[in-house]
């Protein structure tokens, strides 16, 4: 008896344990790995040349980091609050009941299937200048019409934005739309008999019980945004120049092609604070409602 | 009855064993394309006449293939040779005592005396020879389409920096893409060492890449080279950012675009649009009778085993590369040049004989950025020098960006 209510006490633990083992040597021992080897002198092999934190002073040294830096910033606003907006307004759409729900949910998913390489180069077709959308324009009339942002120091970045925002708003809409599913059907009703406009309802009332979907939507984002790497490679190559250079990227070129895995892990450790910053709110506020 | 099968059997499997007792040698490398892979096949071919047993593993792509020669020493499993550019990619790997050294055969064949000084600089570590060079590219040539400089009006070949402006010039008048340029990093790190080498010429060259020295980069001279590269861009025309190299060329080879600044590999396209060296295109190595010839190429690295068959796998390969036939064959389908400038080259082409001749000037090759910087420090220079090509960054900055990346 008591072996069999020990056994039944030991069993969730024992299914957990590969998970656990995953967590502890894949996740925290790979980070704890990289922050050992960002303060050593490693270049094309792993060495144990311990040379403090020169490395960091490196990588902030370097324009082409820093550029990277602003480009991740710029790119996760609009990324962020675009997919947030477009997919908020693609689910209140949706929401109302329209013909074809069922076709046109599935055709604003569909992007989402896509993999961001795919999406990287179906748009670059479509932005490269004297090639799709430029020249059919063009070819409507418009002659003096010029569409080269992809080969714009200043736009390359945005034409990043707008290809991802593309890709992801779909998922955004899915989450969003499940969320106004939820939305107690009394609380449309007393909106009504109080003639209170449909738009102040969605803002004033909705908007706030969405909180929770909201959370995970933008962590979901947040994470896409720092790992961007395969759109910025299949659509600009960084380029023009090192216009749309991201980390990523950075520590990519650095791991493999440069051979310096001392700096690439500092750029990943400096990479995972933001991630850090993010996931500490949000990891903190649940447990304090746990707590609750 | 029985008797006589077993022993047919056993006669079968002994021949069978013979067959493979030659020397097994598993090659990676990345020339798959058509002229590259018909080259390598001669080598592999001279290969197995020599006795030896040719594994071929090609992988598309020199990073990937690389990455994957590099994965596999770690892991244990090395290749018995494998492809590096004849660069510092490789030094890691001798430091960590990775690589067996080919010395006998070096010894035996004189490589001291007989290969180009670059060549040397990078294959041979603290008195080891560490690769066997299989060719040499040069990677600054002038292509330029003779109908394109006849309709702009240039009469004789551009013989110094000014008087390639002035070409350029006049090609722009004559309503043509002046200089046909892909607008990718690596590119543009061609257009400058182009400069670096015509304008500054060797001794600046060398201080800048090779020794890396403070001073020689913040000169007045220095700061003239960039400028020189950055009025290139001028010349360019605004859909080039991200273009690949041979479709550059094929501007030049249509008669739209005048000049291009690239490595020899752009000979096989015209080739492959029916033209000839002379007629319908020129080539020029350099601005000026003792300009640097800027060299680069492909060897073969061994990493190390201890495995008595493999060596000997590893030490017929090293022989059978440097042979005067091989080496002409593989560069002749190639487009490249032989290493040895002792061969005759006469059944070379028309540009590939101008760059033999320049070889034997033992005080001309110089070699290319990567033969001197490490991956990372190239690549930090590339990142500097794409950035001052595409912005709007004033040569101070530029010339303090290229200090601060080649200190480290």
């Amino acid at each position: 008896m008591i072996l069999g209510r020990q056994l039944r006490s030991i069993t969730p633990y024992t299914a957990l344990l590969p998970m656990f083992v995953t967590v502890l040597v894949g996740y925290i021992g790979s980070a704890l790995w990289t922050l050992g080897m960002s303060m050593t002198a490693s270049r094309t092999f792993p060495s144990s040349h311990f040379i403090g934190l020169a490395q960091y002073q490196r990588l902030f040294d370097n324009e082409r980091w820093m550029l990277s830096l602003n480009n991740l910033a710029v790119y996760g606003i609009l990324f962020v609050i675009a997919c947030l907006v477009i997919g908020f307004l693609l689910a209140v759409f949706i929401d109302q009941n329209v013909t074809g729900e069922g076709v046109l949910r599935t055709v604003f998913l569909y992007p989402y299937a896509m993999s961001f390489v795919a999406t990287g180069l179906v748009w670059q077709w479509l932005l490269q200048p004297g090639d799709g959308i430029d020249s059919a324009v063009r070819a409507l009339g418009f002659h003096d019409f010029r569409l080269d942002w992809l080969v714009n120091q200043d736009m390359a970045i945005y034409t990043v934005v707008i290809a991802t925002v593309w890709q992801a708003s779909g998922l955004v809409m899915a989450l969003m739309l499940a969320g106004l599913r939820g939305v107690d059907p009394e609380i449309w009703k007393a909106a009504r008999l109080d003639g209170i406009p449909a738009w102040r309802v969605y803002l004033q009332i909705v908007l706030p019980m969405l909180w929770p979907t909201i959370a995970t939507v933008l962590l979901l984002l947040a994470t896409a945004v720092v790992k961007l790497y395969d759109a910025v490679v299949a659509m600009t190559q960084g380029g023009p120049g090192t216009a749309s250079e991201v980390p990523a990227k950075f520590i990519m070129d650095h791991l493999f092609l440069r051979s310096n895995v001392g700096l690439a892990s500092a750029g990943a450790v400096v990479l995972l604070v933001p991630v850090l910053a993010l996931l500490a709110p949000y990891a903190y506020a649940r447990s304090r409602k746990e707590a609750a | 009855m029985i008797g006589r099968r077993v022993a047919l059997a056993a006669w079968l499997c002994a021949s069978a064993a013979a067959a493979h007792a030659g020397p097994r040698a598993e090659v990676i490398h990345w020339w798959t394309s058509g002229g590259e892979s018909a080259a390598v096949r001669q080598v592999a071919q001279a290969y197995r006449d020599a006795g030896g047993t040719w594994i071929d593993s090609a992988i598309a792509g020199g990073d990937q293939s690389r990455a994957v020669t590099v994965n596999r020493i770690i892991g244990g499993n090395p290749p018995t040779a494998a492809q590096f550019n004849t660069s510092k990619q490789f030094l890691d790997i001798i430091e960590e005592d990775m690589l067996n050294d080919v010395d006998d055969i070096a010894r035996r064949e004189n490589w001291d005396s007989l290969l180009p000084e670059p060549i040397v600089g990078v294959i041979k570590v603290k008195g080891h020879w560490y690769a066997a060079p299989m060719n040499i590219h040069m990677q600054t040539w002038l292509w330029y389409s003779k109908a394109a400089f006849a309709k702009a009006g240039i009469k004789s070949e551009p013989a110094s920096v000014d008087e390639l402006f002035a070409a350029l010039d006049k090609l722009k008048a004559a309503g043509l893409i002046p200089l046909a340029h892909g607008g990718q990093s690596w590119q543009e790190v061609i257009l400058f060492s182009s400069m670096l080498s015509n304008l500054g010429g060797r001794e600046l060259y060398l201080k800048v890449i090779r020794d890396r020295d403070q001073a020689a980069i913040n000169s007045a001279a220095f700061r003239k080279v960039l400028l020189a590269y950055k009025r290139l861009q001028s010349y360019v025309d605004p859909a080039s950012p991200g273009r690949n190299w041979n479709d550059a060329t094929a501007l030049v080879i249509s008669g739209r675009a005048g000049i291009q600044i690239m490595g020899d590999w752009a000979k096989g396209e015209f080739t492959n649009a029916g033209q000839n060296a002379g007629k319908q295109y020129g080539c020029i190595p350099g601005l000026s009778g003792n300009s640097p010839y800027l060299i680069q190429g492909d060897v073969f690295v061994f990493p190390r085993t201890d495995d008595a068959d493999a060596i000997r796998a590893q030490k017929l390969m090293a022989s059978v590369v440097e042979r005067p036939n091989v080496q002409l064959q593989f560069s002749k389908l190639k487009g490249s040049l032989p290493v040895r400038p002792d061969l005759d080259a006469s059944q070379l082409d028309v540009c590939a004989q101008k760059g033999m001749a320049i070889l034997r000037d033992r005080t001309r090759p110089v070699g290319v950025t990567e033969v001197y910087l490490t991956p990372d420090q190239n690549g930090a220079l590339q990142d500097v020098l794409t950035a001052y090509w595409n912005t709007n960054m004033p040569v101070e900055k530029a010339q303090k960006s290229i200090a601060s990346a080649l200190r480290y």
